[in-house]
């Protein structure tokens, strides 16, 4: 076992799948010097054909990256910001996703987008603090947000093998997150399977990304009165149903935490397939960020309007109350 | 004040501001940290110079020598920067927002790229109500690789917007530098679209000044935009990450050479020694009276976390289902 932490497992799995296929090349701002600590080596071993420092233009080099991707290439492209991919929505949801269906399936594009530090990095403010992730699950790019160094690890390596344009968010909250992995074991994870944290038979939490870190305080805070069941959907789309359904079915309780926008946001996803599909005993509950809230730089309102653990709490607390 | 006083006195505020910000973000009394603007002051002091009050500029990621040239209360700045409700934006802003409508700053910006296209709206508007304001926006090198703001020149150009562009080429977007990032010149671009273009010394204020009040007059006239290269040396880190990150990707003689062209100096010896001194004592008591001030002053209420989200009030639910009646 070795201690592996999780910007660490982003930097191994890219290099691990440089080292193995030569079609992997990277694509980003200030990658070379490595300023945001993932791709930390790779110009030094690759050379500058595969390890591509960008001027500022993303939009260009985005969907540069889709037409090295329909010729043969397997380009990984490293956001320095969330909000840069509101800069190249067009260029994912547009164009990158639709050649498959828009071609009669001659095209693929195997594009993996991934940000280092994405939702609040406290004292980025209005622009830099965005979670879009509901974004592109909802326009249907493949979209994962790992919560632990080995699925960062294991996800990053499947999204840059998998033959779609994956959206790989890895949020500033869990980048310093550190676990024991054994590293001979480390592998691929596959899209759209989620993972139990920690059994529970009343009441499931679904908690994505860093928040599966507040929902374990939470469950271990509450163990002696109410078992919590941790579920992390790891992939926002395809979307583990299957395994929600199979852990609601024992709960019958579902609260669901989040850091993005509650208006049309994954929480709210979530909820409807679970009210419409899955045995709920009791109505479900989702901690969000407020209705299209713009980050405030302030570190009081900052936090105010993030979901925080308390909240989880009190929220887990109600439903399971509620039942009685 | 003379106009070479009043120079100086601009870049010596920005200086002593940077300063005494990056003490503040090393204490953790500013979160998030700055981009410095040390070694590039004399741009901003030289363009707002030639300026208006009502007229109107948009700023950048490295932001705070233009807020203060353009006239905003570095008192007021400070406390944004510290996160207080007394702040120029409410403390909701922060370094790479901050922003005072009152003096036509339009706000810094946080994505590269992004003020052009909003001065030439603004440019515009002046236009369409008779007014002779001008519009300026400042950005760095690495923004002219931007689509929108070529985009932004077409229309400019197109329409004989009074817009100026101001072009900091300080070497480096980040770690990138301009060589390796910028194929053709930077003047060159704007010149594709008819624009005039120029490149002064950035390190020299009073050359910048006599570059902005002749791009200021033609657009005033309505001889539509112009463009200016100024270029200058970053001397600080891209931003004050770098204090603790330590990357490396500039050579520490280059370095040296850069900051050995310090525009305080080259404008400070235009004036008497007695005078300099003079300036500079003002400067550090009203930055005392900033630090004080800001540190003095209250934090906002986490209640109004998203008030000003929407002009009219709207206000949406809130993010925790146990407030669902909170629906307004
Ligand atoms: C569109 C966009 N891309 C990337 C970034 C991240 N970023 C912030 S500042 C910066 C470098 C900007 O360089 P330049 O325009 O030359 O300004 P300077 O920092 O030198 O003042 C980068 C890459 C951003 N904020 N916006
Ligand atoms: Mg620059």
């Amino acid at each position: 076992m070795a201690r592996l932490s999780y910007l660490k497992a982003l930097q191994r799995a890219l290099a691990d799948e440089m080292a193995r296929d030569s079609s992997v090349c990277v694509l980003g701002e200030d990658i070379g010097v490595g300023v945001n600590n993932v791709t930390t080596g790779l110009l030094a071993k690759h050379g500058p054909l595969r390890v591509v420092d960008t001027p500022l233009s993303e939009q260009a080099f985005t969907s540069f990256a889709t037409g090295a991707a329909l010729a043969g290439q397997r380009p990984v492209i490293e956001f320095q910001i969330p909000s840069l991919l509101f800069l190249v929505f067009e260029q994912i949801a547009n164009q990158a996703h639709k050649f498959s269906l828009m071609t009669g399936g001659q095209a693929k594009v195997p594009v993996t987008y991934f940000v280092p530090g994405s939702g609040s990095r406290s004292g980025w403010a209005g622009q830099h603090s965005d979670h879009p992730y509901g974004l592109f699950a909802h326009v249907g790019v493949k979209t994962v947000v790992p919560a632990t160094p080995e699925d960062a690890y294991g996800l990053f390596l499947t999204a840059i093998r998998d033959d779609d344009p994956v959206v790989l968010f890895a949020p500033a909250g869990s980048l310093g997150v550190r676990g024991d992995v054994d590293l001979a074991a480390l592998g691929p994870v596959p899209l759209g399977v989620g993972r139990v944290h920690r059994e529970g038979t009343d009441v499931t939490v679904v908690a994505v990304g860093h928040l599966v870190q507040a929902a374990l305080a939470v469950a271990e805070q509450l163990a002696d009165q109410i078992s919590v069941e941790v579920f992390d959907p790891r992939t926002l789309y395809p979307f583990d149903w299957d395994g929600l359904a199979a852990s609601v079915a024992k709960t019958g309780r579902l609260v669901v935490i989040d850091d993005s926008n509650r208006m049309c946001g994954i929480a709210g996803e979530i909820l409807a397939t679970a009210a419409e599909q899955m045995r709920l005993t009791v109505p479900p509950k989702r901690v969000t960020r407020p209705d299209g809230a713009v980050l405030p730089f302030a570190r009081e309102l900052d936090l105010a309007v993030q979901p925080q653990q308390d909240q989880l709490l009190t929220a887990v607390q109600e439903v399971y109350k509620s039942s009685r | 004040m003379s106009v070479g006083e009043g120079l100086y006195r601009t870049m010596r505020l920005i200086r002593r501001f940077e300063e005494r910000a990056i003490e503040l973000v090393h204490a953790g009394e500013i979160i998030g940290g700055i981009h410095p603007y040390i070694g590039q002051e004399a741009i901003a002091a030289g363009v707002c110079a030639a300026l208006r009050d009502d007229d109107v500029i948009t700023s950048t990621h490295r932001g705070h020598g233009h807020v203060l040239a353009k006239g905003a209360d570095p008192v007021r700045m400070l406390a944004e920067l510290t996160g207080r409700s007394t702040g120029l934006n409410g403390g909701r802003g922060g370094s790479m927002h901050a922003a005072d409508f009152g003096k036509g700053i339009y706000g810094a910006n946080g994505i590269v790229g992004a003020g052009g296209a909003i001065a030439t709206g603004a440019a515009w508007a002046a236009v369409k109500e008779g007014s002779d304001r001008v519009a300026v926006s400042f950005f760095g090198d690495g923004a002219v690789n931007q689509g929108v703001l070529l985009e932004t020149f077409n229309l400019a150009a197109l329409w004989r917007l009074p817009v100026l562009f101001v072009c900091e080429n300080n070497g480096y977007a980040t770690t990138l530098t301009v060589a390796q990032a910028v194929a053709g010149s930077i003047t060159a671009r704007a010149e594709a679209f008819g624009i005039p273009a120029v490149s002064v010394d950035g390190a020299d204020a009073a050359a910048v000044l006599n570059a902005a009040r002749d791009a200021v007059a033609r657009g005033r006239a309505g001889g539509g935009p112009s463009f200016i290269e100024a270029t200058a040396y970053r001397f600080d880190a891209h931003h004050t990450w770098e204090h603790k990150a330590r990357v490396r990707y500039r050579a520490d003689e280059e370095v040296a050479a850069g900051r050995s062209r310090d525009p305080l100096d080259i404008q400070g010896v235009r004036l008497d020694a007695d005078t300099r001194a003079g300036i500079d004592a003002d400067v550090e008591a009203l930055l005392a009276e900033a630090v004080a001030f800001a540190l003095d002053s209250p934090r906002p209420d986490p209640a109004g976390a998203l008030d000003h989200l929407y002009a009219t009030g709207l206000r949406g639910r809130d993010g925790v289902g146990l407030l669902d009646t909170a629906v307004r």
